[in-house]
């Protein structure tokens, strides 16, 4: 039978959301306060959901561990208490939640064998959250 | 198509262990979770149902009939039991939160009247939970 397992993850990171195309003004207007010059932070909760068929010797779609070992070297040392505008992949490209959930996306989806990924879930605050399940068209 | 989702608790200890796999197989396997005395979680359930409005009623479900059906079929049997040792289920298959969300979707399905079942969620700590469709 196929199951969903969900875990859920924290770390926290700093950004500036800032568009190299907009003008100074354009950038306040679009941006507000998201626009200051140093920075601010968050607490990002990212919730990786994986599928598979659940293995009848272990009663698991997959061995958490591994998920777990994963994220934690994968994502959570990579982002967890960094400047995310000082990181390679959001040197052309504004770290907003959704490209950080698409970014985090392409990390599991490339690189974690043991089950398939359906989403990530990524809650920015407890009031906004971005969810990602792969290009699927428009 | 509305869809209703109604929670419910039930607090239980389990244990990891497949009796084909050597000691050291279940260890690695398993971790922490093979300790044979068992341990415990607080599980919260999610029961999602789908359906029609009903135009007289405006119910998707009686919210009444579907917490009565959890309590009966889950809850009674889960809640305050060493799972391996207590639930039919469970004395032949592993009690992880995968196999738990099967076999609550296996003993609401055939109780409900009025609504389709659509999602069994289990979540067995705030930071893990499981979602079961019924699919094979």
């Amino acid at each position: 039978m196929k199951a969903h397992l969900s875990r859920r993850y924290l770390f926290s990171a700093s950004h500036r959301l800032h568009s190299e195309a907009m003008s100074s003004e354009e950038n306040k207007t679009t941006y507000g306060k998201c626009n200051n010059p140093y920075g601010h932070g968050h607490n990002y909760i990212v919730e990786v959901t994986v599928s598979g068929q659940v293995d009848e010797k272990t009663g698991m779609v997959c061995n958490l561990v591994d998920l777990d070992t994963f994220i934690e070297r994968e994502v959570l040392a990579r982002y967890g208490h960094e400047n995310l505008n000082t990181l390679p992949e959001f040197a052309g490209e504004v770290p907003t939640t959704e490209n950080l959930c698409i970014q985090i996306y392409e990390i599991v989806h490339r690189g974690f064998a043991h089950a398939h990924l359906e989403t990530i879930r990524l809650e920015e605050t407890m009031m906004n959250s971005f969810e990602y399940a792969g290009d699927q068209g428009s | 198509m509305v869809y209703l989702t109604r929670k419910a608790e039930f607090s239980a200890s389990h244990f990891y262990h497949n009796p084909e796999f050597t000691p050291e197989e279940n260890l690695r396997t398993f971790g922490k979770c093979n300790n044979p005395n068992g341990h415990g979680h607080n599980y919260t359930l999610e029961v999602t149902v789908k359906g029609e409005v009903d135009p007289r009623s405006g119910f998707v479900v009686d919210l009444k009939q579907l917490k009565e059906i959890m309590h009966r079929e889950v809850l009674d049997a889960m809640d305050h039991r060493f799972l391996n040792k207590e639930v039919p289920e469970f004395l032949h298959q592993i009690p992880t939160t995968e196999n738990i969300a099967i076999a609550v979707w296996q003993r609401l399905e055939s109780k409900l009247q009025q609504a389709r079942l659509h999602r069994v969620r289990v979540y067995e700590t705030p930071h893990l939970f499981v979602d079961f469709y019924g699919e094979k």
